[in-house]
């Protein structure tokens, strides 16, 4: 069984994603929605990962020795200017990509394990890391063509 | 000469119970006999009272209320009473100015017009028109909006525009957004003659809007007072007169109102039937406000827990209620959500669509609510959805223009991004008009070194010099109220017209024949080659009769209306159409509400994170024109009370002044009345830092500092004020404006600025 792996998987990301929007918010400070809402959003993913740990005990015996680290090479240019915004936020979605889908191949083992307890923990989390990739999407959006057709 | 009050000692004038309709009272102030008397309504709060301008030899001499006009029946307030004196102002703007090595230098309208239109070609040329943003007013006319609507979006194709009507009512609009699906106040002001009990949320009406209050005065009066229940931290005017008064701690107005919901909730106050017929939504909100016991919220918030119940007990059982909100909702932390708590109370209960029962999320600048109409903020006009495509396409017909040349691709810029983006240079020429943002706005060290800026070139278009024209590249002398013609609509959709009673003095002109002037300048043209709709208007009469084309068949019609019918009498309420020739009183009547997925003017938020929904997400949810009941749960202040920094400052209006007090602080009379800016602080804070009445005290917060004399008592503990009017203009020196200390962050779904909070120290100095 890999379930153990694939929460690893999760908890991993989760706590990158954490720890990206608390870079994106300290970086950004002078964008005071990014700053706040970074935080915020940071918060969540800590929250997350603090829900996802007891059942990466629980399952930790069923793992595997499959590497649990899917680290992309995010965040790691030095970015300034106008455009270091827009791809703080592009790999920031990203991250969230990578939760959710964890997510989804989690929730289906959950199922079929009728583990209640990671089912409602799917459920709380999997709907809030939509929530953070419609808040990037959103804030992209309004970013894009700024970014991209005025010169600044 | 005449005086019917002295309005400075006696605001709101004597008292008259009534049942029925609200009697006559005609308030007068004139310093000559005039020779005619020229129909317009007053421009100094949302209130619009119907009021006369009185000539005498080409000269303004004094105003009247209009006996006729429904909203007030004739009365003034002291501010209606005494502010068209600031038209004769010997300060005011009469040319039009160029920056020349560095100092405003006197110029013509063709040097001045020239510049901007060259500026502007130039910019558009090297960095599209992206680059050029305008920061608009909530006290201009209505066809002036939509006249800059129209150039904006249609001639240069711009997002980025916005009013200061973003630091004042853009909660108002994204609340009925919210619930309703448009924008769209649905009551009306005779609400008041009959209902049964007022909620006033953070509104402290009776130094806001004195007129109206007047008018519930003078209900409790009568034989059948209504009940209020006032939720204010500060124990205003208003919350002397409360039932029940409930001062909550700064930034907690959730807690406060979800625990009100929950307590209506648990003892059967609702309306099961309307909202199974009427709403979506119950269940979610039901679960959301049920953590919020009295005794929560007590310990949250500090409202005793016996308060709250003797509240919900009238909010409760009222069997009609009058509900308004203004900044201390809209300008306070999850404002939104706290204003749609309101309107939920409303769906809830099943008041809402009929006599006596009314919301007014309202608004606080007199012409805020044809910006946010017409689309000079961040809206579309006539409450058109910027996500519909078809909506774009109306928009797209009416002016001659292809669709995609109007911004529709991403969320309009708000006023908060469109400043930032000056600050990091994207955008490079910025036109304000008719506001005066170096007072205004949030954080004014940082708006002074971004108006600052080399490569921003700013145009200041106002009547008088301001703080905010001090720093101008450009600024043009503009012709204000009695000067020009034009309709505007009060908080409960009246709307009214203003004529021209005297000429603009010197070379000002209208804000209207200004953005004509542009235009045509600017040859702005259609898709088949023919000039711009704003080109070919001559009067703005011509403009209201393509706004009528503009609103036909949405929620906001004005197709029944004229400046004929417009001048008749009374002002008259939209929607005004074929169907309701006289206007109409409610909106919603039949439970019925403009949320169907091709009617709405917006997709819905998430009111959390503010992420916009789309039209795939509103599809699954369309409500089919059921309202929204929406919550959600209590967020911290982003900035709190702590070591360095152990106060709460709070920030708000006095009776006597409006805005920036460019034009009331011109008038004697108001300004005698409140000639200068003050802290106030409790009895037990100002015996803590021994500091007496008078004691000159520095404020000091994370971003500025201000040094204003002490005004002691009849405010909590913890907490200190400052009114936000007073700048520099009339006394450079001592730094007193409150926004130096204020925090320079937004609501996530309405984007209004937190004006009400922000974390202070405080000191005594020897003055
Ligand atoms: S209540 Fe408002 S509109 Fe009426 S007179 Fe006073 S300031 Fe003017």
């Amino acid at each position: 069984m890999h379930l153990g792996n694939y929460l690893g998987l999760l908890e991993n990301s989760e706590k990158q994603l954490c720890d990206a929007f608390e870079h994106v918010s300290k970086k950004h400070r002078d964008e005071p929605d990014i700053e706040q809402m970074c935080a915020k959003l940071s918060a969540w993913s800590r929250e997350h990962r603090g829900k996802v740990m007891p059942f990466v005990e629980k399952y930790s015996k069923d793992k595997s020795k499959e590497p649990k680290d899917l680290r992309r090479d995010l965040f790691s240019e030095k970015r300034s200017g106008s455009l270091a915004l827009l791809r703080d936020l592009h790999d920031l979605w990203l991250l969230t990509q990578e939760v959710h889908l964890c997510w989804t191949v989690i929730q289906q083992a959950a199922l079929g394990l009728r583990d209640e307890d990671l089912k409602a923990t799917y459920t709380f989390c999997y709907a809030r890391t939509k929530r953070q990739a419609e808040w990037l999407l959103g804030r992209i959006k309004q970013a894009a063509p700024q970014t991209l057709l005025v010169a600044a | 000469m005449t005086e019917t009050r002295d309005s400075i000692k006696d605001i709101w004038g004597p008292r008259t119970g009534y049942t029925g309709q609200w009697p006559v009272r005609v308030d007068e102030q004139t310093t000559e006999t005039p020779d005619h008397w020229v129909q317009s309504a007053c421009v100094l709060c949302s209130n619009g009272c119907g009021i006369d301008i009185g000539v005498k030899d080409g000269r303004i001499v004094g105003v009247r209320g209009r006996a006729v006009d429904r909203t007030n029946y004739g009365r003034l307030g002291p501010k209606g009473l005494n502010g068209w004196v600031a038209n004769q102002s010997p300060d005011r703007l009469t040319k039009p100015q160029i920056r020349r090595n560095g100092k405003l230098e006197d110029a013509t309208w063709d040097e001045a017009m020239e510049l901007i239109v060259s500026k502007s070609k130039q910019i558009i040329k090297e960095h599209t028109s992206g680059a050029i943003g305008f920061y608009t007013s909530g006290q201009m006319f209505l066809e002036e909006y939509y006249a800059l609507a129209i150039i904006g979006k249609a001639g240069l194709g711009t997002p980025h525009m916005d009013g200061n009507t973003r630091l004042c009512t853009a909660t108002a609009a994204a609340a009925l957004k919210v619930s309703f699906g448009t924008d769209g106040q649905p009551g009306s002001y005779t609400d008041l003659d009959t209902t049964e009990a007022v909620l006033l949320v953070g509104h402290n009406m009776a130094s806001q809007q004195t007129v109206l209050w007047a008018r519930i005065l003078d209900r409790l009066a009568g034989p059948n007072p209504p009940k209020l229940v006032v939720i204010d931290p500060r124990l205003t005017f208003t919350a002397e007169k409360a039932t029940v008064h409930l001062a909550p701690r700064v930034g907690t107005n959730i807690p406060v109102m979800n625990g009100l919901l929950r307590l209506l909730i648990e003892a059967g106050h609702i309306d099961p039937a309307y909202i199974a017929a009427h709403t979506v939504g119950f269940e979610e909100l039901k679960k959301i406000v049920d953590k919020w016991t009295p005794e929560r919220v007590e310990r949250l918030t500090g409202v005793p827990a016996d308060k709250l119940r003797e509240a919900a007990n009238i909010l409760g059982t009222c069997k009609t209620l009058v509900s308004t909100a203004l900044q201390g909702v809209y300008q306070s932390m999850q404002a939104t959500a706290a204003a749609v708590q309101i309107n939920n109370l409303h769906l809830l209960r099943g008041l809402i669509g009929k006599p006596g029962a009314g919301i007014y999320q309202m608004n606080g600048q007199p012409t805020s609510q044809n910006t946010r109409e017409c689309g000079a903020d961040g809206d579309l006009p006539a409450f058109r959805n910027w996500g519909n495509p078809d909506h774009i396409q109306q928009l797209a017909d009416l002016w001659n223009v292809h669709p995609d040349q109007i911004p529709h691709w991403s969320p309009p810029t708000h006023a908060m991004q469109i400043w930032r983006y000056c600050e990091t240079g994207s955008i490079k020429m910025l036109w304000i008009s008719g506001t005066n943002p170096l007072v205004s706005l949030p954080d004014l060290d940082r708006v002074r070194k971004t108006i600052e800026k080399e490569d921003l070139f700013v145009i200041a278009q106002d009547a008088f010099p301001t703080e905010t024209t001090k720093y101008a590249d450009v600024v043009l002398p503009a012709a204000i109220w009695g000067e020009k013609t034009g309709c505007f609509t009060n908080v409960d959709r009246t709307v009214h017209i203003s004529h021209k009673a005297i000429d603009p003095p010197g070379e000002a002109r209208s804000d209207f024949d200004i953005f004509v002037d542009y235009s045509r300048r600017m040859d702005f043209r259609g898709q088949d080659g023919s000039p711009l709709l704003t080109s070919t208007w001559q009067t703005t009469e011509d403009a209201f009769e393509a706004w009528k084309k503009c609103t036909k068949g949405r929620p906001c019609d004005y197709t029944g209306m004229s400046y004929a019918k417009l001048s008749e009498g009374s002002g008259i309420q939209w929607p005004c159409n074929e169907a309701h020739p006289d206007g109409t009183e409610h909106l919603y009547t039949d439970g019925v509400f403009n949320t169907q997925i091709d009617n709405c003017e917006a997709y819905g938020h998430d009111l959390e994170t503010g992420a916009p929904h789309t039209h795939d997400d509103y599809k699954l949810i369309d409500p089919k024109g059921k309202a929204f009941l929406k919550g959600v749960d209590y967020e911290v202040p982003h900035e709190v009370p702590d070591e360095a920094y152990p106060l709460w400052l709070t920030t708000g209006r006095l009776v006597y002044h409006f805005h920036t007090r460019t034009k009331t602080g011109r008038s004697k009379a108001l300004n005698d009345a409140a000639p200068d800016s003050y802290v106030q602080l409790a009895t037990e804070d100002a015996a803590r830092y021994g500091i007496v009445d008078g004691d000159m005290v520095e404020v000091t917060s994370r971003r500025g500092r201000v040094l204003e004399p002490a005004r002691v008592g009849d405010i909590e503990p913890g907490l200190v004020f400052i009114p936000f009017h007073y700048g520099y203009w009339d006394k450079p020196g001592r730094p007193r404006a409150a926004n130096e200390l204020t925090i320079t962050e937004w609501d996530p779904v309405s984007k209004q600025p937190h004006y009400k909070y922000a974390a202070v120290r405080i000191r005594k100095v020897l003055a």
